[in-house]
């Protein structure tokens, strides 16, 4: 039977093993889907191919984790990001955790900062399927 | 499609119980088939929402010991989940197979026993119901997605966070106050006299929102009985009907144009008010799904009563408290009266149901009794989202 994905979590997350962030141009529209998907995020297209993006966007928002799920260690940012080539993925925000709290007054800022995306291997647990590779932005 | 109605409701305490998911279920269960007049051999079918039964104790195909413990025979027995939103899409379901004509009477509620898992184990399994590869496992919780979410809308709107935090604060406070008047709430009799800065000052959980901006873990369980409208009054002499039903969805948040205008919820709400043949200037009452303070005020904007970016504003005047229009969470909401997550869309339609009967405990009691009522329940990160319509009177 034919395979529909062109790009699975798995090569998704082998790419960000080597800082790259990969996703899929859409031979019909033009516009890029990330994560991945069988079919174009904007337009349902199936018509896909497997493309390097630069890893480069801004900060849409961001929240730091005070409390965290069973296996994560608190505290750390997760944040949005809208990479310049057009989507949004969420990743961890590598930054000063108390610039990213209410009690700096200027911590809304961070909103806009440019980012760049590398990455970090968190440990497996009984639910992950083996290990999670995260997108993990720094600033420029 | 033939007109259906709720003919009895049952809702449990939300809190802490020594009860299983099933005990919980069939308590609620059948104090909806005791007010609904209605014999075990006249339900022909069972819905049930239930998210994480099997983190919880062990449990899942949780249906048949459902329709055992009820003595329903062998009736089908259907477990629905659809996170938070689990319960709601069960209720549509029954409506649905009632309006067309399949069953004439059907069994749908909920159940859940969060504080089993604990905190850590709790905010582990919620988080689940986002994207597990793209969102999960970057270790994202949902009070982070509203987090995320409060801090988009203090930007878009250009609303300072300390303002902008006060105006969520009176979420809390509402609804903590009508949680306190309800014997039914995790948090009845206790603080009903939040202070604005009790909100902002209790213990961060992902910054900006605070514990006294989350709603609990619960336990508890919620059920109706969805009958044709044909045979309602043969059961009751206080029929609720179910004008409009709908349900929309959405993927990780990532694809979602912005999280602060949930498209999958304005989906949901404009095909329930389709269905109606009703607008937001219609409902009396409203049941939001507040599991988060900047939660409430997103919806009360997608569903429609408020322009975008002014449903802090509308909280902070008082707009949605009791006495204004529409009331939301006259109850407590998730906030005040707890938020067993698989029970939660059943309990806000017997609130509903309440409340249009002139039953609903004092001070949460909206005069004159409303005519119109919704119910909005989320599931994930806008991943599900259902919407029922209620009246007191027939199409």
């Amino acid at each position: 039977m034919k395979e529909y994905y062109i790009l699975t979590a798995k090569d998704f997350y082998d790419g960000l093993r080597e800082d790259k962030i990969f996703g899929l141009r859409c031979k019909e529209c033009g516009q890029i889907t990330c994560p991945p998907l069988p079919t174009c995020q904007w337009c349902g297209s199936k018509d896909l191919e497997k493309t390097e993006l630069s890893g480069m966007g801004e900060i849409l928002t961001f929240t730091l984790i005070d409390v965290s799920p069973e296996g994560f260690e608190p505290h750390y940012i997760i944040c949005m990001v809208k990479l310049d080539e057009g989507p949004t993925i969420m990743g961890r925000l590598d930054y000063d955790a108390e610039k990213a709290t209410v009690k700096n007054e200027r911590s809304q800022e961070l909103i806009g900062m440019k980012v760049k995306a590398s990455h970090v291997v968190l440990p497996a647990d009984v639910y992950s399927g083996g290990e999670k590779i995260v997108p993990l932005f720094k600033a420029l | 499609m033939r007109d259906v109605a709720i003919i009895g409701t049952g809702q449990t305490r939300f809190g802490r119980w020594d009860k299983s998911n099933t005990e919980l279920f069939c308590d609620a269960a059948l104090e909806a088939m005791e007010e609904a007049n209605v014999d075990q051999k006249d339900i022909e079918a069972l819905y049930a929402g239930a998210v994480f039964p099997t983190f919880e104790e062990g449990q899942c195909n949780i249906g048949g010991h459902l329709v055992e413990s009820l003595h329903l025979g062998n009736i089908p027995a259907t477990r629905f989940e659809g996170a938070c939103c689990s319960a709601t899409i069960a209720i549509r379901d029954a409506y649905m197979w009632v309006a067309s004509g399949f069953y004439d009477i059907v069994l749908a509620g909920g159940t859940e026993r969060a504080l089993l898992m604990g905190t850590s184990l709790a905010t582990k399994t919620f988080a689940m119901a986002g994207d597990c590869k793209y969102e999960g496992n970057a270790g994202i919780t949902f009070p982070g997605m509203f987090a995320m979410a409060a801090r988009r809308y203090s930007k878009i709107y250009d609303i300072p966070l300390d303002k902008l935090r006060e105006k969520m604060a009176h979420v809390s406070i509402k609804n903590h106050k009508h949680g306190a008047l309800n014997p039914l709430a995790q948090f009845y009799q206790k603080m009903g006299n939040l202070k604005v800065e009790d909100v902002i000052n209790s213990r961060m959980i992902c910054d900006p929102l605070t514990l006294m901006d989350c709603c609990p873990f619960s336990d508890g369980g919620a059920a109706a009985i969805i009958a044709s409208a044909d045979i309602a009054r043969r059961y009751t002499d206080e029929p609720i009907y179910i004008l409009g039903a709908g349900q929309g969805s959405a993927g990780h948040l990532g694809a979602q144009e912005d999280m602060t205008k949930p498209a999958s919820r304005v989906f949901s709400s404009r095909s329930a008010f389709k269905q109606a043949g009703l607008g937001p200037k219609d409902i009396d009452i409203m049941e939001i799904h507040d599991c988060f303070t900047s939660a409430e005020i997103i919806a009360s904007e997608a569903i429609g009563f408020f322009d975008w970016g002014k449903g802090a504003d509308a909280v902070e005047e008082g707009q949605t408290d009791i006495g204004g229009r529409p009331v939301v969470n006259p109850d407590g909401g998730l906030m005040g009266k707890g938020h067993p997550i698989g029970a939660t869309g059943a309990a806000q339609v017997h609130t509903i149901a309440e409340e249009m009967k002139g039953r609903a405990p004092k001070g949460n009691q909206v005069d004159p009794v409303p005519e119109i009522g919704m119910t909005d329940t989320l599931g994930g990160g806008f991943n599900t989202l259902a919407h029922l319509i209620l009246g007191r009177s027939r199409r």
